[in-house]
């Protein structure tokens, strides 16, 4: 461990408003399960001193339905409680099969949804399907809840819209129009941080969303709009590479990702073309 | 010492590990479980350029903490070297330095946090870094084998056949990384450590503290795998340690983490290998010629007899009356490479191996047939000049595994599916190659208990069951119950030099010396029990020594003889899949045939061989050591990607014995051989999938780069 441990200071708040109020006097850095922060810790990476616990506000936990018949996620929800819950592989059932590719089991009994969008990398496995989605966060401060589109929220490489003094309260899941669709691609079955990943929704105007193919997890608007429009598929393929904006870096190539990038868009629109809801990703 | 148990024996039994349960509760204690009073906490500065001179070393700013100890080269009491073969690596670089992270300058200080906190910045006028070993000035090692006239038979041959293969770095990953702590006794220095090879580690510390034997202690904690890596390096960290032990006059640990480990320890050795074979039209082989080049790293340490396992298995299993090897191992300015289980045998067999499925393609023979054809046969002549034994078994593997696989059928009916199907037939000498054992001098002791006996060995129990193996052998021997038999520490205080932990030469070797100190305990004893004897004669220790079989002869100078005692055979068939998408490679199934000569402990044996070849399938297709400037930039285990359980295929084990008559019951090696196969036959079944690919790892950009066939 480079960080000197003895060295941070942790509060622990036991309620949402408690929390709230801590971070207005800031400044503070929330921790949930912990799994990308004592990445950070470990390699002295880190430079926060002090830190607000969140493991203890139990109201921001869990999956409810809402009225409108889609899906309300606290944002302390472990990907273990996502990957094994059945309305959401009712509702959203990528959401399931990427929770079930995030790490390893031990690190989806402790990682949790709001952690993974609020660290902001681009290869978060929950945020293309939670894009693909037109999923909504809500980010909560003492001066109260405003609801911000997951579209809008990442800003720029590890960048958010989330002020110093709000936390990730819950995730807003609409009913879908169609099936979905997600694969990972990281070339370890487990523990791999994804090279490319893709998550898409089918339906008229298709949904399609990638991860590790710019500096942020980004929407596919082109290809979306050339599916929308009745283009074939090719050229939809054309458009996608016009939406990303892969980079050579220690885990893979551009030249790869595009390709890998293209050939999901395809494997995503003959897989979601029939009657049935497709299963997501199996090789 | 009950009648009934004596018949039935423990050898080719799988009986429980005998540190298992210790290590499954948790007693088993590994160096970063101790403690020592008023213990200090090492760091490591190091270098941050590939290459240049040192300027200065700044500790700063802001004030010290309190108690910090500080050691430079000037405190180093003896050679600042760290003796392996060469003895050009320095313990602490000074004037020039040579590789990124090479160590500068040690601290210790009793809190660690606050000995991390020390800023340290390390100035060097940097230099021009040589990374390509085709482009390296300086040759560390060149080696020439030649038999018959491999020029003139090449340009005779009505098949000829080339190619050019490569290889990558690899990184150990043993689960716990490089850790000692010294403690200054008895006016010396003691090193308790997670290593191979204690009486490595006595040597170099004796040299660069300028202590003599005696004062010099080397204790092999409970040791997390080392796959080679802890066979060079510990002397590395020894050292380090015991510098800052000796000035700090406290006790010392380093233990580095995970990114430390990976940065900056030893690597498998990258390779070049480029043939040339020539054939009759039927596929008889004719001639070969290798040119093979590894890149050494910034320092001799092993490589030289990496590079001379490396070309002396550069011909494959195969016998050919005309071969020409030229291999060399050069400089470049990365951290050292070091021992990797299979000591450059992988890289040239990966080579030999990948090429034969290229040669069958030309000649347009099926690749089982013309490797039946060319195998080795007991008799058959090497290229050193080595008459093969009555235990060679290239052929019974390689039938086995292909029955066993179903080759045949699923060769013809997978073609064109995505699905692969691929073999490598290989062989790997057991022991030290050439005179080294007899150079070795290797000794093993067992000592009279009152309830059995006890075995004093230098060789080290690293998770692959040495010491069950050992004590296996010796009670067997005596026929006593295995539980009349402990293990020794290995603690050069008290064991003798058994050699290293190393080059599938434990159980083969010091278990051929034990077994002979068991036959000679067991005739003293008579018909005494041991409690007897005790009491009747005092204590009662038998040492023996190793003795070189007698028809065994090395000639160093001309590289003409037998390079090893014996040979271990193995056939490793992959079935795999190649995703249409993503050229990720799924392995489905690896069947693994080996001739092991005596299986002591098959589940052990078994564990060796299909760890081996999990090791081997992570090299040929993921695990990938990504350089940049000289520094490994993915050192952690997130980004280097080694195998997870669910990445590794079904494992068909079949072990084969055929018996090595100086050989405990026959045994022969098996911990590096397993190494040797998985990566060409990963490579074959690609190339069966459609893919010309020639070097590893075979990773999907590298599948996307190479013609799909
Ligand atoms: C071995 C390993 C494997 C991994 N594999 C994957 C993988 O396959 N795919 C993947 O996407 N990720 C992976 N990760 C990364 C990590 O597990 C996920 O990103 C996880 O979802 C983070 O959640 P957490 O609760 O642990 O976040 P923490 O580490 O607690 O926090 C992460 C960041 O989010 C902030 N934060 C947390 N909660 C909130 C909130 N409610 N509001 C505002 N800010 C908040 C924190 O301040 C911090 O900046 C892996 C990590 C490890 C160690």
């Amino acid at each position: 461990m480079k960080t000197a441990f003895s060295t941070l200071a942790l509060l622990r708040p036991e309620r949402p408003d408690e929390a709230l109020a801590l971070l207005r006097d800031g400044p503070l850095t929330p921790i949930a399960g912990g799994t990308d922060l004592y990445v950070a810790l470990n390699a002295g990476l880190c430079p926060s001193r002090r830190f607000v616990d969140l493991s203890r506000l139990k109201a921001w936990r869990g999956i409810a339905a809402t009225k409108d018949g889609g899906l309300r996620i606290g944002a302390l929800t472990t990907f273990a409680q996502i990957r094994d819950d059945k309305r959401v592989a009712r509702a959203l059932p990528a959401l399931c099969a990427a929770a079930r590719e995030i790490g390893g089991v031990q690190i989806q009994n402790r990682a949790t949804v709001g952690g993974n969008l609020a660290n902001a990398s681009p290869a978060a496995d929950s945020a293309p399907v939670l894009l693909a989605a037109d999923a909504e966060l809500e980010l909560a401060s003492t001066a109260g809840v405003r609801r911000v589109p997951l579209g809008e929220f990442f800003v720029a490489y590890r960048h958010t819209a989330l002020r110093a003094d709000e936390l990730i309260q819950a995730v807003l899941i609409p009913p879908q129009p169609g099936p979905s669709f997600f694969r990972k691609v990281g070339t370890r079955a487990a523990n791999a941080i994804s090279k490319v990943v893709f998550a898409g929704v089918r339906a008229a105007r298709p949904r399609i969303a990638l991860g590790s193919v710019g500096p942020v997890p980004l929407r596919a608007k082109r290809a979306e709009a050339a599916l929308a429009a009745g283009a074939d598929l090719e050229s939809a393929v054309d458009a996608l590479q016009q939406d990303i904006a892969p980079i050579d870096d220690l885990r893979s190539t551009a030249e790869y990702r595009r390709f890998v990038a293209a050939g999901l868009l395809r494997q995503f629109w003959q897989q979601t073309g029939g009657r049935r809801p497709a299963p997501s990703r199996r090789r | 010492m009950g009648k009934a148990s004596t018949r039935a024996g423990s050898v080719g039994r799988s009986v429980p590990r005998l540190e298992g349960a210790a290590k499954v509760d948790g007693r088993a204690r590994y160096v970063d479980d101790l403690s020592f009073p008023g213990m200090l906490h090492g760091r490591t500065i190091r270098a941050p350029h590939a290459c240049g001179r040192l300027r200065s070393v700044r500790l700063g700013p802001g004030g010290l903490p309190l108690g910090l100890v500080v050691v430079g080269p000037r405190d180093i009491p003896g050679d600042n070297v760290i003796a392996v073969i060469e003895d050009d690596q320095p313990a602490l670089a000074w004037g020039e330095i040579r590789h990124a992270e090479e160590p500068v300058l040690l601290l210790a200080h009793a809190d660690r946090e606050a000995l991390f906190a020390v800023p340290a910045e390390v100035e060097m006028i940097p230099g021009a870094p040589v990374f390509d070993p085709l482009a390296s000035p300086r040759v560390f090692k060149h080696i020439r084998i030649a038999r018959g006239d491999a020029g003139a038979a090449l340009r005779k041959a009505p098949v000829v056949v080339e190619g050019e293969y490569r290889t990558g770095a690899q990184e150990h990953v043993y689960i716990e990384p490089n850790g000692v702590i010294a403690v200054p006794e008895n006016g010396g220095i003691t090193v308790h450590g997670s290593l191979q090879c204690p009486h490595y580690v006595h040597k170099a510390l004796c040299r660069l503290l300028k202590l003599p034997a005696d004062k010099v202690r080397v204790v092999q904690t409970e040791t997390g795998g080392g796959f080679g890596g802890k066979e060079d390096y510990p002397s590395v960290i020894a050292g380090h340690a015991a510098l800052l032990a000796l000035k700090a006059r406290r006790p010392v640990k380093i233990v580095y983490d995970r990114a430390e480990d990976m940065r900056a320890t030893t690597k498998r050795h990258p390779s070049i290998v480029r043939l040339r074979t020539g054939f009759s039209r039927d596929g008889a082989l004719l001639a070969i010629e290798a040119e093979v080049v590894m890149d050494g790293g910034a320092y001799v340490t092993l490589s030289p007899v990496v590079l001379s396992r490396g070309v002396l298995h550069a011909t494959g299993p195969y016998r050919c009356p005309a071969v020409a090897i030229d291999g060399r191992v050069v400089m470049t300015n990365t951290p050292p490479n070091g021992a990797f289980r299979g000591f450059g045998a992988p890289q040239t067999q990966f080579a030999i191996e990948a090429h034969m499925d290229r040669c069958a393609e030309q000649l347009g023979i099926d690749p089982v047939k013309l490797r039946e054809k060319n195998a080795f046969r007991p008799g058959d002549v090497t290229a050193t000049g080595q008459k093969l034994p009555k235990d060679t078994s290239a052929l019974p593997v390689l039938r086995e595994a292909v029955r066993r696989s179903d080759f045949h059928r699923k060769r013809k009916a997978w073609a064109g599916t995505g699905k692969g199907i691929g073999l490598a037939l290989f062989f790997h000498g057991s022991g030290f190659t050439g005179a080294g054992e007899v150079r070795l001098a290797s000794r093993a002791s067992l000592e009279l208990t009152a309830k059995g006996a006890r075995i004093l060995v230098g060789s080290t129990e690293i998770g692959q069951g040495t010491r069950t193996m050992l004590a296996q052998i010796v009670a067997d021997t005596l026929r006593w119950p295995l539980s009349a038999i402990e293990v020794a520490p290995a603690d050069t205080g008290l064991v003798p030099d058994s050699g290293p932990t190393v080059a599938s030469r434990t159980c083969m070797i010091v278990g051929a010396i034990l077994q002979r100190a068991a036959r000679e305990l067991k005739h003293k004893l008579g018909r005494l029990t041991p409690t007897q004897y005790l009491a009747r004669h005092g204590a009662l220790v038998v040492t023996k020594q190793y003795e070189k079989p007698a028809e065994i002869h090395w000639d160093e100078e001309r590289y003409k003889g037998d390079a090893y005692g014996t040979y271990a055979w193995g056939c490793d068939v992959v079935e795999l899949e190649v995703d249409p998408v993503t050229r990720e490679v799924r392995p489905l199934k690896l069947t693994a045939v080996q001739e092991i000569g005596k299986a002591i402990h098959p589940g052990h044996s078994r564990g060796q061989i299909e760890g081996g070849s999990a090791q081997g399938l992570g090299w040929a297709l993921s695990e990938e050591v990504v350089m940049r400037d000289g520094k490994m930039a993915n050192a952690q285990l997130t980004n280097y990607m080694m195998p997870t359980t669910k990445d590794t295929p079904e494992f068909d084990v079949a072990i084969l014995e055929q018996a090595y008559r100086h050989g405990p019951f026959g045994a022969k090696g098996v911990g590096e051989l397993p190494m040797d196969g998985p990566a060409p036959a990963v490579v074959n079944a690609l190339r069966h999938a459609g893919f010309d690919v020639r070097e590893v790892p075979a990773t999907p950009e590298r599948l996307l780069k190479c013609a799909s066939r």
